[in-house]
């Protein structure tokens, strides 16, 4: 999958789980930049994301990305095996 | 099932017109996603769940000790979560020695929360524990009291009996989700590390769905009857086309065995008292053939409180059902395996449920199972009774129509009435009754065992309870009254219901002839009664003017009041036993 298709994605899953239609996904949006991203939001992206892209995040994985970029690289190398 | 996202936006909308509801929810792991899916479907449901969370893992100081956070809120409901994992821990850490009580302990404590007087007006909704498999004695751990897997087996085991001896102790059965979605569909290790969380988001939606199916089966929102259609839904084929022995219906290798299944199914509701109906596009004596003859029907026409097999639409048969038995569409299920009879009845019968019935028929059970169509908060023995009753009410009918004045008919039915006050014997009947009845009930007050046990012990609340029996049979207890001294000289009418079987036949009379005699006994003047509007009792809105009660004025809400010392003793044609 290209890493554009993948931002789309997540975009729908982020407006979705955050109910907000104006969010906007770049390669260096953390979770700062956006309000509803908490702990609890948090744990239903990771969910979402793992049942839209049939891939699974170690607990360590979870926690650990800084960025969009380096999320999306997790992504990526899951969708490759 | 909506996701839970889907049913998130339902917390968005504004929901202040729903009635509303309190909940606190007290749990030892991660609850916030939790306490969202339990108010969002309480929302799908009708509720406006004012809602309070207890602080993460204080299950223990928050319940029992009195002036704790979750008691000030003062809930109606109390739901409570301690997570198999956390018993798991407990377990462990325990010494060998100890380990076999660990169940023991765990009851002792939510006994001690039932039994709590400060408690004791609450519904404690309480979840079982699903099995972790430790694998620590293999299979072997059904021998070996101490394992962690005999103990949460005899734990959910002392649950159910406790449960059976508290009335305010509802079990949210969470092992019995598990063992339909299974360990790994209901836990996620990695969500579970980071977050402390036990249940998966896809599941939430499930859970907090088992929850408010108790809650609303004890506000009195449960399913009564279900109606069937015939070809391919409780037989595979069409009995018209291909007869009896085309039918496919029996044990052994096949889809009749799936059918036979069902069967088995639709009998045990018929024994726990849901009202089964018949409604089908068949002549009427083809429908009731197999019935009748064919060996391998679990199903007999003694079953069916009314059979509509006939040419009519779907629609208005079910129309007819709903004259006959008067109980609300909301409180009916229809099954039909035909998609287009199926949208058919849900656009135009507001509030009934209709199953989308899987394409295969092997498939129907397992489906039907997970919707759990039939939670109540109530049973009795005498639920067994309730087609009977229906069935019998039908002779009734017949009667009447061959009799042209309404007060000899009244005469020829023998009427005989025992009058009672509340005992450990009727008293689940008469919870029951405040929790089904919605016509006519002049204040639909819903209580549970435990309140009208209190209501039994209470010296000053008169207490009565009225049976109705004729020549055609005994249609059991079937009107409550609870009168409450207002001052010394006026009693209250805090409920006044009666089931809606049996009406039309003088009951309000000889009611409030007993009534008053009571009164009277106890030395007071007048009794005033109320009536409180809902959607559903509107046949009753001027019950009190009609036997004779005066309008107060200047009161908030619509009461009224009758003089005992003037009272004239009402014609009826029922004597009391």
């Amino acid at each position: 999958m290209e890493r554009k298709e993948i931002f789309e994605k997540l975009t729908d899953i982020f407006r979705g789980v955050m109910d907000n239609d104006e969010i906007i996904l770049e390669e260096n949006t953390t979770a700062e930049d956006i309000e509803e991203w908490d702990s609890l939001t948090h744990v239903q992206l990771i969910e979402s994301i793992e049942n839209v892209f049939g891939i699974k995040f170690s607990a360590k994985e979870m926690s650990s990305w800084d960025d969009m970029s380096e999320f999306v690289d997790s992504i990526m190398s899951k969708l490759k095996n | 099932m909506k996701t839970l996202q889907e049913l998130k936006r339902n917390l968005k909308k504004d929901n202040s017109e729903l009635p509303s509801i309190k909940v606190a929810l007290a749990g030892d792991t991660a609850t916030q996603l939790l306490g969202v899916a339990i108010r969002a479907m309480g929302v799908e449901r009708g509720y406006n769940i004012d809602f309070f969370e207890a602080e993460f893992s204080q299950v223990e100081q928050q319940l029992l000790s009195p002036d704790s956070d979750l008691n000030q809120f003062d809930a109606d409901f109390i739901v409570v979560f301690q997570s198999s994992h956390k018993l798991g821990e407990k377990h462990s850490l325990l010494p060998v020695e100890r380990k076999e009580l660990l169940a023991d302990e765990r009851i002792g404590f939510v006994a001690s929360v039932c039994t709590n007087p400060n408690l004791s007006n609450k519904k404690i909704i309480y979840f079982n524990y699903p099995e972790i498999g430790d694998t620590v004695f293999g299979s072997y751990a059904n021998k070996v009291e101490s394992s962690f897997t005999y103990q949460v087996r005899k734990l959910n085991f002392e649950l159910m009996k406790l449960a059976e001896r508290c009335p305010n102790l509802f079990i949210c059965d969470l092992a019995e989700l598990q063992n339909k979605f299974g360990r790994d569909n209901m836990f996620a290790p990695n969500t579970y590390a980071n977050t402390e969380m036990v249940l998966k988001m896809d599941v939430l939606p499930y859970v907090a769905s088992r929850v408010m199916d108790i809650l609303c089966a004890v506000k009195g929102q449960f399913k009564k009857c279900l109606i069937l259609d015939l070809d391919n839904t409780v037989w595979g084929g069409v009995i018209g086309d291909d007869g009896m022995e085309g039918i496919q219906l029996g044990h052994g290798l096949g889809i009749g065995k799936m059918f036979t299944e069902f069967q088995m199914w639709v009998k045990k509701l018929k024994q726990r008292g849901i009202i089964i109906c018949v409604a089908s596009k068949n002549n009427e004596e083809t429908a009731k053939e197999p019935f009748e003859k064919h060996p391998d029907m679990v199903l007999s026409l003694d079953d069916i409180a009314v059979f509509q097999a006939n040419w009519e639409t779907k629609v208005d048969n079910i129309r007819t059902i709903q004259g006959i038995l008067n109980i609300g569409f909301d409180s009916m299920v229809f099954l039909d395996d035909n998609p287009f009879e199926r949208n058919m009845v849900r656009e135009n019968i507001p509030g009934i449920t209709v199953p989308e019935l899987p394409e295969y028929p092997e498939d129907y059970l397992e489906y039907l199972y997970s919707l759990n169509l039939f939670e109540t908060a109530s049973y009795s023995n005498l639920d067994k009774d309730r087609t009977k009753q229906y069935q019998v009410e039908a002779q009734r009918v017949s009667l009447s129509k061959t009799f042209t004045n309404e007060a000899d008919f009244l005469k020829s039915l023998n009427m005989v009435s025992v009058v009672s006050g509340f005992t450990k014997f009727n008293i689940p009947r008469i919870a029951q009754l405040s929790q089904r009845s919605n016509q006519f009930n002049l204040r639909t007050i819903r209580y549970t065992d435990a309140d009208i046990e209190a209501l039994a012990n209470d010296p000053n609340v008169i207490d009565l309870c009225f049976t109705l029996e004729d020549k055609f049979g005994d249609n059991g207890l079937i009107a409550v009254v609870i009168m409450k001294p207002l001052d010394k000289e006026t009693l209250f009418v805090d409920t006044w219901l009666m089931s809606c079987r049996v009406l039309k036949r003088g009951m309000e009379n000889f009611t409030l002839n007993t009534m008053v005699e009571r009164a009277k006994g106890k030395g007071y003047n007048c009794i005033v009664g109320e009536y409180l509007p809902t959607p559903k009792n509107s046949m009753v809105s001027e019950h009190y003017p009609q036997l004779g009660f005066t309008p107060i004025e200047g009161s908030d809400t619509k009461q009224w009041v009758i003089d005992l010392e003037k009272y004239k003793e009402r014609e009826c044609f029922i004597i009391k036993k």
